[in-house]
């Protein structure tokens, strides 16, 4: 949306480099502990309200979740997973839906059109409505089932992690309301860190099965959550190794590739076939020629 | 059995038959000028190399917008294509004999044979019907390519609306789409430059419709025997 204050690092479907030259930027996180969340539900009004978007009408899922998934003008949506453990127990188990912000964005990867997906140099990936053209090719490349499309402009829109914010030096709008410090900001190094210590209480706590959720098959990411069945991130609605999906991959490197190349073949080929062999000429004979006769050629 | 589809005496040139009846051409032009657009288009969003081409087709969001309704307007005219032409395009015994000497009729080596030889027939090349075996692959790539195309297509149009347990069906598509085209693009390309640079008489055939006697036998003697017979016996 905003941000030409940071440095961009990657840009979708453009053939030079991305022209992000700066290195000393910090790679930002969010950190959700997920034991931590109360379902109160304020970082999805500060959501609302911070980013002007409509209200939405929520949808009776049967739970306390507003709505069954994220939509265009509802970027953050708390995930009211209601989950039964091997025992016959019954547990809440909360979950902040939205942007991962993957450090390898597979929207990014197969967006078309230039420049309507950047990724900064801070990790935020963002989507620049005023270029998208709304082919929705993004939704294909998203593990997480995020970019939504508007009826309305046709155009994607997700989680932008406020970067109109964090690139003036502030905290994402949801960081700011959470009342119970679910919700952090920051160096992802430090948060990562932060993490790994929260993982040690929950162990200690009992939950032996807890862990960091920060997917290497998209290269990490933005949203870094602390899971307490880390092994099972399913119950969670999460994937449990979500990657850019394979056929979004050979789409956009071997058969571009192979493509651009027998396009270039057919027409080279053509071109010199004709050199080298030239038209083919009918031999008209005397009687059924169509011209007049002596008429020239 | 092939027919002669739809030849109805028309006034045509002293000297020359008619080949392409005018719902013919219409058909073909209605298909190609919408493939030529779809091409285009597609082109755009296959490689940031060719976007400029998008920009001069109205933009981004409009090319993604007119794509897809050309694209349904392309199949319709396939699908006529295919009801029109499937007599004359299923692929026959001869077309198998002339498969054989495919490599000297690329080389246009029938040049080199003695000129009477050539028109009179007796030549190596086994004759040829309406379409030769090179069209009728091009009408079946162009007819399997345009269904591949018209039903990823169609899930890639209303994106949107899948519901998420059936993103492998968007994913599918988003592969199918591209490789389907890459196979048309190349039968278009081996096409436009058979029709234009390399068999002279074909594109004015499919302009306006007529070819010369000498030509028709030429390139297509078991046609033109046929209508030549067909002519003759309405005397």
């Amino acid at each position: 949306m905003a941000g030409k204050v940071l440095d961009i690092r990657a840009i979708s479907a453009t053939s030079s480099p991305a022209p992000g030259i700066r290195s000393a930027t910090p790679v930002v996180a969010k950190l959700i502990d997920t034991s931590a969340c109360i379902g109160c539900k304020a970082c999805e009004v500060a959501c609302q309200q911070w980013n002007d978007l409509p209200p939405e009408t929520t949808v009776q899922v049967g739970t306390y979740q507003t709505m069954p998934e994220t939509t265009p003008d509802f970027w953050n949506l708390i995930k009211f997973n209601e989950h039964e453990t091997d025992e016959g127990g019954f547990q809440w188990l909360l979950r902040k839906d939205q942007c991962m912000h993957c450090a390898d964005p597979g929207c990014l990867k197969a967006c078309p059109a230039p420049g309507a997906i950047v990724q900064y140099e801070n990790g935020i990936v963002d989507f620049q409505q005023e270029n998208c053209i709304g082919c929705g090719y993004c939704i294909a490349g998203c593990p997480f089932n995020i970019p939504k499309m508007s009826k309305k402009t046709k155009k994607v829109y997700k989680c932008t992690l406020c970067v109109d914010r964090v690139s003036v030096g502030l905290e994402p709008a949801c960081i700011k309301a959470c009342p119970t410090n679910c919700l952090t900001f920051g160096d992802k190094d430090v948060l990562l860190q932060k993490a790994e210590n929260r993982v040690k209480q929950l162990k200690l706590a009992g939950f032996m099965d807890a862990g960091t959720y920060n997917p290497p098959g998209v290269g990490g990411t933005g949203v870094v959550s602390v899971l307490a069945f880390a092994s099972k991130p399913e119950v969670y609605g999460l994937p449990k190794e979500p990657r850019i999906p394979i056929l979004v991959e050979l789409w956009k490197s071997p058969l571009k590739w192979i493509g651009n190349f027998a396009i270039l073949a057919g027409i080279v080929g053509t071109f010199v076939h004709y050199l080298r062999f030239g038209p083919k000429h009918v031999p008209e004979d005397a009687q059924t020629q169509a011209k007049p006769a002596g008429a020239g050629d | 059995m092939p027919t002669v589809h739809s030849l109805k005496p028309v006034k045509v040139l002293p000297g020359n038959v008619l080949r392409y009846s005018f719902a013919e051409r219409l058909m073909h032009w209605a298909a190609a000028l919408s493939y030529i657009y779809l091409m285009l288009s597609g082109l755009a969003f296959w490689t940031p190399w060719m976007w400029w081409v998008a920009m001069m087709l109205g933009g981004g969001p409009v090319a993604r917008a007119v794509h897809p309704w050309m694209g349904l307007f392309f199949t319709a005219s396939v699908i006529y294509m295919y009801r029109m032409w499937l007599p004359d395009m299923r692929i026959t015994k001869t077309d198998l004999e002339w498969k054989k000497t495919v490599g000297a009729y690329v080389r246009n080596e029938e040049e080199e044979m003695h000129p009477v030889q050539a028109i009179r027939g007796f030549d190596r090349f086994a004759p040829v019907d309406r379409f030769n075996l090179g069209q009728k692959y091009f009408f079946w790539v162009m007819f399997w390519g345009a269904l591949a195309l018209f039903v990823s297509g169609m899930v890639l149009w209303f994106t949107d609306y899948l519901p998420p347990t059936m993103g492998w069906l968007r994913l599918l598509a988003i592969i199918v789409h591209p490789i389907a085209f890459l196979f048309t693009l190349g039968g278009f390309i081996i096409h436009v430059y058979m029709g234009t640079a390399m068999v002279r008489g074909g594109f004015s055939s499919v302009i306006r419709g007529e070819v010369s006697e000498s030509w028709a036998r030429y390139h297509h003697r078991l046609w033109y025997d046929r209508v030549m017979q067909e002519a003759e016996a309405k005397k």
